[in-house]
């Protein structure tokens, strides 16, 4: 790309490579803009007026440095094209500082004050060591793919890679756009987060940020209190009789029938009237404000679980390796005949890392004919994935068996295959807007507000 | 590091023969040249005339690769200074990505001058001195006035 550009504009190719970075690598806006207005391009960019001489060291008669104020003979100074000349050690100095302490590379300026000119890497290398320009060459690397949106690092641990993916912001609510680095890692490409297939980033931001705040807190609120039938504000019982007086609003009731207390006429501590009207009411409306509670907690808890087992799942399996070698010597199978056992381990990885956010993503899906088929997908691969997971936990002794071996094998296919199978239905309908959520995917309001009132 | 020496003592020698506007410098300690003691008198015209400012500007070892730090030591309610006794002071030349190595103490201090002159509310400190400062300007002044009346006149 830098020859490219280089060619076209006929300019050093150091200076090219300013330029593309200046302008984020988008080698179609480069040349339009630059052709347009030179001067002003090359200003923005650090590049400034050039002169033609090549970079060199000089020692120049009667110089005196800028930064150390050492002026003796002889001393040897460096100047780019703007002309701010300082000597040798100092231009080092702050290059080496910028580069190591700030790990700055692409934006380095001449240290002359106001000069925002950049330095070239030509430049770079005539004054710096050689494994620190191999530092600065790294970072350079490292911005090309910081700058441009189409490629993104992959966050896995001690890998070096970037991931290519040309997929645009607008479109993340109809796709969701997993990618797998050549390390193994599977990650969104989207969000950075780890592979949240079906649910689109933006309703994971939501859910992650919904159970951050709620879940444990609503856990308890749902064993342990109730609403003021009058102000709805949540209430816990702390000890006493039934008669309630609502903090808030001063509404008095009796907590077991939820109805006034007015009406109870003479039988304190002791409800027995549940026929009455404005208990009913009261019992109806508090169910109401606990479905929607009661909902999440539902989703909650199956997304938790299958978080936890695969965990689980995992801990058993490295229990498992070390079995293999056992099994190995044991029953006299390779190798290559114990793999079926990895191959289970990693389908129940994934599996239950897809069914996880099934139920993050249920929590969010409004009902239409559609959501029923996704709820069989999902109830089929969650059956497949117990039982399998069922079966990887027998003890060694039954591992060994032939039978068990087969039945494995062909239900971890079957895990991948529905797997699969329920991924592409809901993409389809992703991408085609056959689903409707209770929440709009577009807006990036941070605060969905969550329907949950603790404090009463 | 000691080729920073000359260039501070160089610095230095500029600075008390020719002292920025409205500065006198000193050094607390002679034999330390890296912490320099500046009295700054409240330029004419602002809400701080009259009044008498003590800095301190010390020199990281590594200067002039480093910003050097300066902070008031005399309380001031300016947006661009904390209201506390740390004094520090926003300037974007002294944040490390702008800070050059071939800029000078007195472009420092002049620039702070200039920030008691005209105070830069879109960057502040204090955001609710900043937003008096845009939204209440006699009552800033008065304020500013009170604190030079109290911290700044001089008598300790």
């Amino acid at each position: 790309m830098v020859d490219e550009v280089n060619m076209i504009l006929e300019m050093r190719k150091e200076d090219a490579a300013i330029l593309l970075r200046h302008f984020r690598w988008n080698k179609e806006r480069l040349i339009e803009d630059y052709m347009d207005n030179p001067p002003k391009v090359l200003e923005a960019a650090g590049l400034g007026p050039s002169s033609k001489s090549p970079a060199r060291l000089e020692a120049i008669p009667g110089f005196m440095c800028d930064i150390c104020c050492e002026d003796e003979e002889g001393l040897k100074s460096f100047a780019m094209k703007c002309g701010h000349r300082y000597c040798v050690d100092c231009y080092r100095q702050y290059l080496t500082q910028k580069i190591r302490e700030e790990g700055e590379a692409a934006r380095i300026q001449c240290p002359a004050e106001g000069c925002h000119r950049i330095i070239d890497a030509p430049s770079l290398d005539l004054l710096v060591t050689h494994d620190l320009a191999a530092r600065y060459q790294e970072l350079l690397n490292r911005t090309y793919v910081e700058d441009k949106d189409i490629l993104k690092w992959c966050p896995a641990p001690d890998c070096e890679n970037a991931v290519e993916c040309a997929i645009k912001k607008k479109d993340l609510d109809k796709v969701v756009p997993t990618v797998a680095c050549l390390c193994g890692n599977r990650f969104c490409f989207g969000c950075i987060l780890n592979d949240h297939q079906p649910a689109p980033c933006e309703l994971v931001k939501r859910w992650l940020k919904k159970c951050a705040d709620d879940s444990e807190t609503a856990n308890w609120i749902s064993a342990n209190t109730k609403e003021c039938p009058k102000c709805n504000s949540t209430i816990e019982k702390n000890g006493g009789c039934n008669h309630m007086t609502c903090r808030k609003c001063k509404h008095e009731f009796c907590w077991m029938c939820m109805g006034l207390w007015s009406e109870h006429g003479t039988s304190w501590y002791n409800c027995n009237r549940f026929e009455e009207k404005s208990g009913t009411d009261a019992r109806d409306a508090q169910a109401r404000s606990r479905v929607s509670l009661e909902r999440y907690l539902h989703y909650y808890n199956r997304y938790a679980n299958h978080e936890q087992s695969a965990r689980l799942d995992k801990d058993i399996y490295t229990k498992t390796e070390k079995k293999m070698v056992q099994l190995q010597t044991a029953s006299g199978m390779s190798w290559i005949e114990v793999q079926y056992l990895n191959s289970a381990s990693q389908a129940l990885q994934t599996c239950r890392q897809t069914l996880k956010w099934t139920y993050a993503f249920a929590f969010y899906l409004a009902r239409n004919n559609l959501t029923e088929i996704f709820e069989d997908n999902q109830k089929d691969l969650e059956l497949a994935v117990e039982a399998l997971s069922e079966m990887f936990e027998k003890p060694i002794a039954e591992l060994a068996d032939t039978k068990l071996k087969v039945d494995i094998m062909d239900k971890t296919a079957y895990c991948n295959r529905r797997r699969i199978i329920l991924l592409e239905d809901t993409a389809d309908n992703l991408a085609n807007g056959r689903w409707t959520f209770n929440v709009d995917l577009k807006s990036i309001t941070p605060n969905a507000s969550s329907g949950v009132n603790s404090r009463g | 590091m000691s080729s920073s020496q000359k260039r501070i003592s160089k610095e230095l020698q500029e600075c008390m023969t020719t002292p920025p506007t409205g500065m006198t410098i000193s050094l607390p300690s002679e034999s330390n040249l890296h912490t320099w003691a500046v009295k700054l008198i409240g330029p004419p015209g602002s809400p701080y005339a009259g009044g008498s400012f003590n800095l301190s500007v010390v020199l990281p070892p590594d200067y002039p690769f480093k910003a050097p730090l300066v902070t008031f030591a005399t309380r001031i309610y300016h947006p661009n200074v904390t209201n506390d006794s740390a004094g520090s002071i926003c300037l974007g030349m002294l944040k490390a990505e702008n800070w050059k190595p071939a800029s000078r103490v007195r472009a420092v201090l002049d620039a702070i001058r200039q920030l008691l002159i005209e105070p830069n509310p879109d960057d502040p400190l204090e955001a609710r001195i900043a937003d008096e400062f845009r939204g209440a300007p006699r009552e800033f002044e008065k304020n500013a006035r009170s604190y030079v009346a109290r911290y700044a006149s001089g008598k300790k």
